[in-house]
C-alpha cells in the first residue's frame, strides 16, 4: 500500500499515524509538505490530528486552502481514499469533502480520554475487519469535536448509513451520556457519499498495541493495508 | 530616549542602593537608560539566583549518569543506547496568579524552549500546581486558568502531558505555584550548548517577533505582590503554540545538521539574558544591530527591545558558511530569520541602534558580577512529635476514608488530566493517575518515567525532613512502576528571603533535599529558585518542588497500582510506627494542624526501594503502590479503584494504634501485589534484604473489608473519589 500523509504547519500527529499505517501494511508513507501542488501516485491519503495553522480563524479553515488541498479533492473525488482524522476531519468539512462541521465541545473543554464507538457501518474501506455494532475503544483528544449539520444533511447522511462510528456507553447504549462532546446522534465518524472518505475525531493511529492500553485501533489500518495492498 | 537616571528609577528597576553603587564604581560612570536596564534584566533575583546561590553551590549535582548539570539550559543525563534524556522543572507563578491562562501557557512554552534548545525533542510534560484554600473566591478561576493555559499549549505543539500533583492550600490564596516541566531526548553526540566561540561569527535571532509584551517579567517574578499587581497584567507575555510547533520543528531541522555553534533560548530578559550569557560562557564580548531585530511593531526603543519577554524566539551563534542553509530552513517555517550581531574579542556587550551605540557594558561584570548575597536566616524552630494517641481514632474508617478520598486533597485529578492530551507522540504507556508516568523511548523497548513531588505541610513544619521526604517520595513513585531514578531537577519556591525565617526555610529544604539525593543517587541537573511568593507580607509555605525521571530498561517489566486478579496478596512493605503528626488525617479529620513531619530514614528508603525495583523486574509482582498522603488505607483504596476491584485486609496485633496504622504517613512504604504462589519466596526475599513485610489481605470482592466489615463499596468510593472535582469546579 502507497500511502500519502499531509503535513499542516502545526500536524502534531502525523508521526503517530504514519507508524500506524506502516506497522499495517510494512510500508512507511511518503509525508507531503502542505506546500506542495501534487500529490504523487498513491493508494490512500491520511490528513493527520494536530493543530494546522494553531486552529486560528477555525480548526481546520486554513488548512482546507492549503496548496496541497486543491490535489487531496481532486483525488478524492476521482475515487483515492481519504482518511481525515481529528483535525483531518475538521479539514475534510472545511474543504467541502464531508458535509457539517465540528463546533467546540459542549462542556467547552478539551477532552483526551477513551471513548466507546460503536460500529455502525462495517462495509466500508476502513471499517470492514470490524463487525457491524462491535464497540470498540478508541481515544479522542480535541476541543472542537461537536459534529453539527442541518436537518436534512444529517437525515441524507442516516438514511445512507453513512455514520461510520458513533459514541457510545461500554456497553453499547448511545446515550447523551456516553456523548463526550454534544455532537448530533452521538456521530463520531462519517463517510462521503462514494464511501472513499472517512472522518472521524477518535484517534485509531493511539490504540495499536497493548503496551499503549489498548489495540482496537489496528483493524482501521489493517483492512486499509489488506484491502489495498495489490491495488 | 533620553532619561535621566535618578535614584527613584533605580528603585524602579528593583536595584538596591548598594548595588546600583557597585554599578557606578565597575563603569566608572553613570549607566544610561538602556544599560540600567540590562544591569536590572541580569541582576534581580530570577536571572542571577543572588540570594540562593551560596546555597545551590553546595547541592549534589554529579554522579556517572550525569552529563551535564545545572548552568545550561536543561539537565542531561544518560539513558543508554546512545541517547541522553534533557530535563528541566520552572517556575511561572508571579506571571500565573496574575493573568493565569497566558501565565500558565508560556511557562510551559519556556520550559519546553529550554529542552530543545538543547537538541532534544520534547517528549513529556508535567506540572506541579499549587493553588488557596478551595473556598478562596479567587481558586476557582485560578484553577481553570492554569489547566486551560497549560493544556492548550502543550495540547497544540503536540508533547503529551503525563502527570503532576495538584495542592490546596489557604497559605497559597495570595500566591499561586505554576511549576512545569519538560522532558526531551537526543542523540548523545548532538547536544548543543551556550556556550559561544569564535570571533566575528554571526549572531541569529529566529522564531517570533519582538513586541513590547512581558517587558520586565524577570523583575516582576523578583518582587512581592501588593494590592495594586492587577496592574502588572502587561508584564505577563503571551503565548503562541503554533509558534512554537513551528520553531521547534526549524530547530530540530537545524541541528542534525552542523550549522550550531551556540544556541539560547529568549525567556526571562529576553535578548539581554541570551546574549550575555552566550557570550559570557565564551568569554568573548558580543555586538548587536538593534536596526535588523525583527519587531512586531514601530518605534520600540533600545531600551524596550532589550526587556522584551516576546515568546518563542531563539538566538544562536553560527558558522559563517552555513547561514544561508539555516536561512532556508526558518523561510520554510514561515519564522523570522535574521542577523542581528556578532560575536567580537573585546569582551564588551555593545548595543547598536539608529547609528549610536546606546549601550557598552562589560559581559563578565553583567554575568558573573552580580551581587551574591548571604542572607542572615534563622531556623525554623523544631515541632515536637504529635503522639497519635492525642489525636482521635474514627468510630467509622470507610466514612474516614470516603471523607479523605473525596476531598480536595486526595480526590481523582481527572478534571485536570483529561483537559492535557496526555497521549500523543504515540508512546505513552503509563497515563496519569499512578505513581509516575511512563513514555516509551521512542523506538525502542526503554521506557523514561517522570513525577513531581514534595508535600509543603511537611516542609512547613521541618524544612529539612520536607525537603529529604521530597525527594523520598519522587524516589518512592519512580521505584513503584519498576524505574531506576536517575536524577532530579527542582524548583525551590519560597517568600522573601531578606527575612531570616524565610532563608531559613530555604536553607533547611536545600539541605534536606541534598542529603536525600545523596543517599537516593539522584544528583539535581537542573532547576530554578523562585522567591518572593508574597502578598502583603504572607508567604507562601515552603515548597521545594521535585521532579525527578528514572528509567526502565524494559517497558513490559512496568508495574502500575491497579489490582490484578482475585485471590492475589496484599503486602505492606516497610516499617509503619503510627507516624500522625502532619498526616491528612491529623489535619482533615482531628482538626491538629500541629507536629513534626514523618521522620526520613534516607538509608530505609533506599533499600526499600531498591528492593522493590528489583522485584518488579524480576517479574515478581503484580501491583505496587507507595505510601503517601494519607497513609496506608488510602493507597490500598487507590489501588482498588485503578483496579475496580475490592479487597479483604486485616489490621495486625501491634503496639501501633489502628487509626496511625491505617491511616499514619511513615515513610518507605509500599503496598505490593503478588501471586499467591510467590507470596512465599516475596517475603523469604524482603527478610533477606533487611526490609520489614507483612501480609495485609487478599484482593477480591466489591467492596474494601477491614478485620471483617465491609467499610465501604468500591462503586461508591468511586464515586466520591471522582466528584469532588468536577463538582467543585461547576461552582
Amino acid at each position: 500500500m502507497k500511502s500519502c500523509v499531509i503535513v499542516f504547519p502545526g500536524s502534531n500527529c502525523d508521526r503517530d499515524v504514519a507508524i500506524a499505517l506502516e506497522a499495517s501494511s510494512g510500508a512507511a508513507p511518503q509525508m507531503i509538505w502542505h506546500g506542495e501542488t501534487e500529490i504523487p501516485e498513491c493508494d490512500l491519503i491520511v490528513l493527520p490530528g494536530g493543530f494546522s495553522y494553531g486552529d486560528y480563524l477555525r480548526s481546520g479553515a486554513m488548512a482546507a486552502r492549503a496548496p496541497i488541498m486543491r490535489s487531496v479533492v481532486a483525488k478524492a473525488n476521482a475515487g483515492t481514499p481519504v482518511l481525515g482524522l481529528c483535525n483531518g476531519f475538521q479539514i475534510l468539512t472545511e474543504a467541502g469533502l464531508l458535509p457539517g462541521a465540528l463546533m467546540r465541545n459542549a462542556g467547552l473543554k478539551f477532552i483526551c480520554r477513551d471513548v466507546y464507538l460503536k460500529v455502525e457501518n462495517s462495509g466500508a474501506l476502513f471499517t470492514r475487519l470490524y463487525s457491524h455494532g462491535q464497540i470498540v475503544r478508541i481515544p479522542i483528544s480535541h476541543h472542537d469535536g461537536n459534529y453539527f449539520t442541518d436537518a436534512a444533511a444529517l437525515d441524507r447522511l442516516e438514511s445512507a448509513g453513512r455514520v461510520a462510528f458513533r459514541y457510545c456507553a461500554a456497553d453499547g447504549a448511545v446515550s447523551a451520556a456516553a456523548n463526550p462532546n454534544g455532537s448530533l446522534n452521538n456521530i463520531a465518524g462519517i463517510l462521503n457519499g462514494a464511501g472513499n472518505v472517512l472522518g472521524m475525531m477518535p484517534h485509531p493511529e493511539r490504540l495499536i498495541a497493548p503496551e499503549l492500553g489498548g489495540s482496537d485501533g489496528r483493524a482501521l489500518f489493517d483492512a486499509l493495508a489488506e484491502a489495498l495492498q495489490c491495488a | 530616549m533620553r532619561v535621566t537616571v535618578t535614584p527613584e528609577i533605580v528603585a524602579q528597576h528593583g536595584l538596591k542602593p548598594d548595588e546600583y553603587a557597585h554599578i557606578l564604581r565597575v563603569l566608572e560612570r553613570e549607566p544610561n537608560i538602556t544599560e540600567l536596564g540590562i544591569f536590572s534584566a541580569m541582576w534581580n533575583e530570577h536571572c542571577s539566583y543572588k540570594s540562593s546561590r551560596v546555597w545551590l553551590r553546595t547541592m549534589p549535582t554529579t554522579g556517572p549518569q550525569v552529563v551535564c548539570g545545572p548552568g545550561e539550559n536543561a539537565g542531561v543525563v544518560d539513558i543508554g543506547g546512545g541517547q541522553v534524556a534533557i530535563f528541566k522543572m520552572e517556575s511561572h507563578n508571579h506571571p500565573s496568579f496574575i493573568e493565569p491562562y497566558q501565565g500558565a501557557a508560556t511557562g510551559v512554552g519556556g520550559i519546553m524552549r529550554d529542552v530543545f534548545t538543547m537538541g532534544a525533542r520534547p517528549v513529556a510534560n508535567l506540572n506541579a500546581l499549587r493553588f488557596g484554600a478551595p473556598g478562596n473566591p479567587r481558586t476557582r478561576h485560578l484553577v481553570s486558568g492554569v489547566v486551560a493555559g497549560i493544556g492548550g499549549y502543550g495540547n497544540c505543539i503536540g508533547v503529551p502531558t503525563i502527570g503532576g500533583e495538584v495542592n490546596f492550600d489557604p497559605g497559597y490564596n495570595g500566591n499561586i505555584l505554576v511549576n512545569a516541566m519538560c522532558i526531551g531526548v537526543a542523540d548523545a553526540d548532538k547536544v548543543f550548548y551556550s556556550t559561544a566561540s569564535g570571533v566575528g561569527n554571526p549572531v541569529v535571532y529566529v522564531g517570533s517577533k519582538t513586541g513590547r509584551d512581558g517587558i520586565h517579567g524577570a523583575s516582576m517574578a523578583s518582587a512581592e505582590f501588593d494590592e495594586s499587581s492587577e496592574e502588572r497584567r502587561p508584564t505577563v507575555q503571551v503565548g503562541d503554540p503554533f509558534t512554537e510547533k513551528l520553531l521547534l520543528e526549524a530547530c530540530l531541522e537545524l541541528m542534525a545538521g552542523d550549522a550550531v555553534i551556540a544556541i539560547q533560548d529568549m525567556g526571562a530578559a529576553g535578548l539581554t539574558c541570551s546574549a550575555v550569557e552566550m557570550a559570557s560562557k565564551g568569554g568573548l564580548g558580543l555586538a548587536l544591530d538593534l536596526d535588523k531585530v525583527p519587531c512586531r511593531e514601530a518605534g520600540m526603543t533600545a531600551y524596550e527591545m532589550m526587556l522584551s519577554e516576546s515568546q518563542e524566539r531563539m538566538l544562536m551563534v553560527l558558522h559563517p558558511d552555513r547561514i544561508e542553509a539555516a536561512r532556508a530552513i526558518f523561510e520554510r517555517w514561515e519564522l523570522a530569520f535574521a542577523i542581528v550581531g556578532e560575536t567580537t574579542a573585546t569582551g564588551r556587550f555593545i548595543i547598536r541602534h539608529q547609528g549610536e551605540i546606546v549601550a557598552d557594558l562589560p559581559v563578565d561584570v553583567l554575568a558573573e558580577q552580580a551581587p551574591v548575597y548571604q542572607r542572615p536566616w534563622t531556623a525554623t524552630p523544631p515541632a515536637p512529635c504529635l503522639s497519635a494517641q492525642d489525636v482521635p481514632d474514627t468510630d467509622d474508617p470507610g466514612a474516614t476514608l470516603a471523607r479523605l478520598m473525596g476531598g480536595p486533597h486526595l480526590a481523582s485529578r481527572r478534571w485536570i488530566w483529561e483537559q492535557y492530551d496526555h497521549m500523543v507522540m504515540g508512546d505513552t504507556v503509563q497515563r496519569p493517575g499512578g505513581d509516575a508516568a511512563v513514555v516509551r523511548v521512542h523506538g525502542s523497548r526503554k521506557g523514561i518515567a517522570a513525577t513531581t513531588d514534595v508535600t509543603p505541610r511537611y516542609c512547613a513544619a521541618s524544612p529539612r525532613e520536607g525537603g529529604k521526604q521530597a525527594v523520598a517520595e519522587a524516589f518512592r513513585n519512580l521505584c513503584a512502576v519498576g524505574a531506576k531514578p536517575l536524577a532530579t531537577t527542582d524548583c525551590l519556591n519560597f517568600g522573601n528571603p531578606e527575612r531570616p525565617e524565610i532563608m531559613g526555610q530555604l536553607v533547611g529544604c536545600i539541605e534536606g533535599v541534598s542529603e536525600a539525593c545523596i543517599v537516593l543517587d539522584m544528583p539535581i541537573v537542573s532547576g530554578n529558585v523562585s522567591l518572593y511568593n508574597e502578598t502583603s507580607g504572607i508567604a507562601i509555605p515552603p515548597t521545594p518542588a521535585i521532579g525527578a525521571i528514572g528509567l526502565l530498561e524494559d517497558i513490559d517489566k512496568m508495574a502500575t497500582i491497579a489490582f490484578k486478579q482475585d485471590g492475589d496478596v496484599i503486602l505492606l512493605a516497610g516499617e509503619t510506627a503510627g507516624h500522625l503528626g502532619q498526616s491528612l488525617y491529623a489535619r482533615e479529620i482531628a482538626g491538629r494542624f500541629d507536629g513534626a513531619p514523618p521522620p526520613v530514614d534516607l538509608a530505609a528508603e533506599r533499600r526499600n526501594g531498591d528492593f522493590v525495583r528489583t522485584q518488579i523486574v524480576s517479574g515478581n509482582i503484580a501491583a505496587a503502590h507507595d505510601i503517601s498522603d494519607g497513609g496506608l488505607l488510602i493507597a490500598v483504596a487507590e489501588m482498588a479503584l485503578a483496579g475496580d476491584r475490592g479487597c479483604t485486609l486485616n489490621v495486625p496485633e501491634s503496639p501501633v494504634l489502628r487509626h496511625a496504622f491505617l491511616f499514619g504517613e511513615d515513610q518507605a512504604r509500599y503496598v505490593l501485589c503478588v501471586a499467591p504462589e510467590k507470596a512465599g519466596a516475596l517475603i523469604e526475599a524482603a527478610r533477606g534484604n533487611n526490609v520489614p513485610i507483612m501480609k495485609l489481605g487478599m484482593v477480591g470482592s466489591r467492596d474494601i473489608i477491614l478485620d471483617g466489615r465491609s467499610v465501604h463499596c468500591v462503586t461508591g468510593l468511586r464515586q466520591a473519589h471522582e466528584n469532588w472535582f468536577p463538582s467543585y469546579m461547576e461552582g
